[in-house]
């Protein structure tokens, strides 16, 4: 019936069932971010002082999230949202807590960048930081909806300055992010990815018996910029940290979407096919009706 | 579209119907007030876990969905080539271009900046093609604009036989023009819907760690289309037992029972790529086994089924009003199934949860008041309805 669409269609989706839709990644065709940057978040070390969900803030000139308490104002943000890019929460399992560290993780393969209509999310092509440009969006949203770890939010409560927010590294601080330099403890570190990964290795073998062996966001979701070293007792999973597989999240879409649409011979043979039969099929129903067509 | 023997209906514009509609407009514009001056936040019940609700769900990927009956007959005629059914052509494309008009008005209240939407077809150089919504957010604002141009003989043929000399004029020279450039319109309004109808389904591919896996598969952008197509059949009926009843023109039992028959089979395509789809990603026992998601996937899978049986049935092809109750199911059906992937099947996780406010509600009615006193208007004033010739 729709002709080559279908068929066009049918194939690639042949192709995605036949080895069970949701395999992981055949790799898309990989940006290199060679110099990607990024954080180092080391649960163990956390303390929860909370100095870099503040200077987060300062940095990045995001007004405080007043609590009161008792007629006592406290300046408490109790998750991440348009006016916090940067959270601690405290995750438990049983007797175990352990502080987690909340934000961009800077997917190598980010689905909010995938499923933006403009590029108003892009990846700095050398840095990897997933970067926000207010001139291009247009407030859709699709961002939040894909994005695996709820990251990117919305200024709801603005009629005219509507905009997403999101960690974008301190992209505008020559210093870099103000996370890792305000933190007492080292438990957030910054540099290249590269680096960050043999920081983790460093601190794995030095103290086995502390950590869970896995380094998180070393292949989850296709690899992403930030990674996180998790307490013995408290593996990822334990600290709240979404199980998103290690393909990465556009893999999916990738495949079929960008299947269908692959230089764009579908659409253009299919419109040829339509013009062609609408075009025999019209003539042949004004000479069967026995009428000109259109004017009289 | 070539001549019919559609003709204006006719009658008093303002009615007490007429009145009730001004009514809910009104409302919705009290509303919509509060989402200009106030913003989303101040409206809607909308947040970062749920950034879409029933203003996407419905209003425009059901809404679109219902308006495909002119997609749906334009197949049938121009691609299969069964010319008894041109007659149904006009009205159902006239139904897709407010249709798909309402749509894009819930656009402009649903993005945070709407001021910005000129740039997504402008900036084309910034175009990500990767994007599904991309390519959805092109195609209608495309389809929108090839809507209004299929329709435009019937306001034409009217200017033509009118007193104003200019429109008359205009109509003289535009008409011929658009007429022998009418088959590559039409295709382009077949290729539009083809397109982002599939794509409303593909957006979701994009959220694969967040649908549930009874929705997410690779066959969302073929479901998605096959059964928007099923919908404007369905849609096709519901307008013209209506029409029939309201304006007492000819009820085309015959006929309708036939569209109807064309909607079945699109379900039994659907039905069979959907179950089998599950079976295959090794997901029967989710059927079963996913509480309240099992609910919503019987739910949906027993309506649909229940639609096609009505309309397969002897009995049906000769009782409008059996007709008509089976194109409902069909249409509930196609609803459920959007509502699923859109809201009910989507897991942000943390406890998320959403109901839509009042004033979405309001906004909702509002928007549907208006497109069907804009209805109302065109089809009383110009040719669209009555083309169904006697036999």
């Amino acid at each position: 019936m729709t002709g080559m669409r279908r068929r066009t269609a049918l194939k690639v989706l042949a192709g995605g069932v036949g080895a069970s839709a949701l395999r992981p990644a055949q790799a898309l065709e990989q940006p290199a971010y060679p110099d990607a940057v990024g954080l180092l978040y080391d649960s163990t070390r956390c303390i929860g002082c909370r100095a870099c969900v503040t200077w987060c803030k300062r940095a990045n000139e995001l007004p405080d999230d007043e609590m009161n308490i008792n007629g006592v104002p406290y300046n408490a943000p109790v998750d991440l949202s348009s006016t916090t890019k940067n959270i601690i929460r405290v995750a438990k399992d049983g007797d175990h807590t352990a502080f987690v560290k909340g934000g961009c993780m800077h997917c190598t393969e980010p689905a909010c960048v995938n499923a933006c209509m403009i590029g108003a999310l892009k990846k700095n092509p050398t840095t990897g930081v997933v970067a926000y440009n207010v001139d291009l969006c247009v407030g859709c949203r699709y961002c939040q909806v894909v994005c695996p770890f709820n990251v990117p939010k919305f200024t709801w409560h603005s009629a005219f300055n509507s905009r997403i927010v999101k960690c974008e590294l301190c992209r505008h601080l020559p210093e870099g992010p103000a996370c890792a330099r305000v933190c007492p403890r080292q438990a957030i570190v910054t540099g290249k990815v590269t680096e960050l990964k043999a920081e983790a290795r460093r601190r794995l073998s030095a103290q086995p018996a502390a950590y869970h062996p896995q380094v998180y966001g070393e292949r989850e979701a296709g690899g992403t910029q930030v990674l996180y070293l998790a307490p013995a007792a408290m593996p990822p999973d334990k600290l709240g940290l979404p199980n998103v597989g290690d393909a990465p999240i556009p893999t999916l879409s990738h495949e079929i979407h960008g299947g269908i649409y692959k230089a764009g011979i579908a659409p253009v043979a299919l419109y040829a096919a339509f013009a062609f039969v609408t075009w025999k099929n019209r003539r042949s129903q004004a000479a069967g009706s026995g009428k000109e067509e259109g004017h009289k | 579209m070539s001549e019919t023997a559609a003709r204006p209906i006719g009658g008093r514009i303002v009615t007490p119907f007429f009145l009730f509609l001004l009514a809910l407009w009104a409302l919705g514009t009290v509303a919509g007030l509060q989402r200009w001056f106030g913003g989303l936040g101040a409206a809607t019940a909308m947040s970062d876990g749920y950034p879409w609700g029933i203003w996407i769900a419905l209003d425009v990927v059901v809404g679109t969905a219902l308006a495909c009956g002119g997609y749906a007959v334009a197949l049938l005629v121009y691609i299969f080539n069964r010319g008894q059914y041109h007659p149904l052509v006009r009205p159902a494309l006239l139904t897709s271009a407010l249709g798909y008009s309402t749509a894009a008005v819930a656009i402009a209240f649903d993005v945070g900046r709407y001021w910005g939407l000129w740039k997504v077809p402008f900036y084309v150089g910034s175009w990500n093609l990767r994007s599904a919504l991309l390519e959805v957010a092109l195609c209608v604002m495309s389809y929108i604009v090839v809507l209004w141009v299929e329709v435009s003989p019937a306001f034409l043929e009217r200017f033509r036989d009118g007193k104003n000399e200019g429109l008359r004029r205009l109509a003289e020279s535009v008409g011929p023009r658009l007429e022998r450039a009418l088959p590559f319109i039409i295709a382009l309004g077949l290729l539009l819907p083809t397109m982002h109808q599939s794509s409303l389904g593909s957006i979701w591919l994009l959220a694969a760690s967040k649908l549930h896996r009874l929705w997410l598969t690779p066959w969302l952008p073929f479901l998605f289309l096959v059964s928007c197509i099923a919908m404007g059949y369905a849609m096709v009926v519901i307008e013209h037992t209506f029409a029939a009843r309201a304006f007492r023109l000819r009820q085309e039992t015959q006929m309708l029972g036939r569209i109807g028959l064309a909607a079945a089979w699109m379900v039994v395509v659907y039905l069979v790529v959907r179950i089998v789809d599950v079976v295959w990603r090794g997901q029967f026992q989710a059927i079963f086994s996913s509480g309240r998601f099992s609910f919503l996937f019987l739910a949906e899978t027993a309506l649909w089924v229940a639609a096609a049986a009505l309309l397969f049935s002897r009995r049906t092809r000769a009782d409008a009003g059996q007709q008509l109750r089976a194109a409902f199911l069909l249409i509930a059906a196609g609803v459920l199934y959007r509502f699923n992937t859109y809201l009910f099947a989507f897991q942000p996780g943390y406890g998320w949860t959403y109901f839509p406010s009042v004033q979405e509600i309001v906004i909702t009615f509002g928007l549907v008041a208006t497109e069907t006193m804009a209805f109302l208007v065109i089809v009383k004033k110009f040719p669209f309805l009555g083309g169904v010739p006697a036999r």
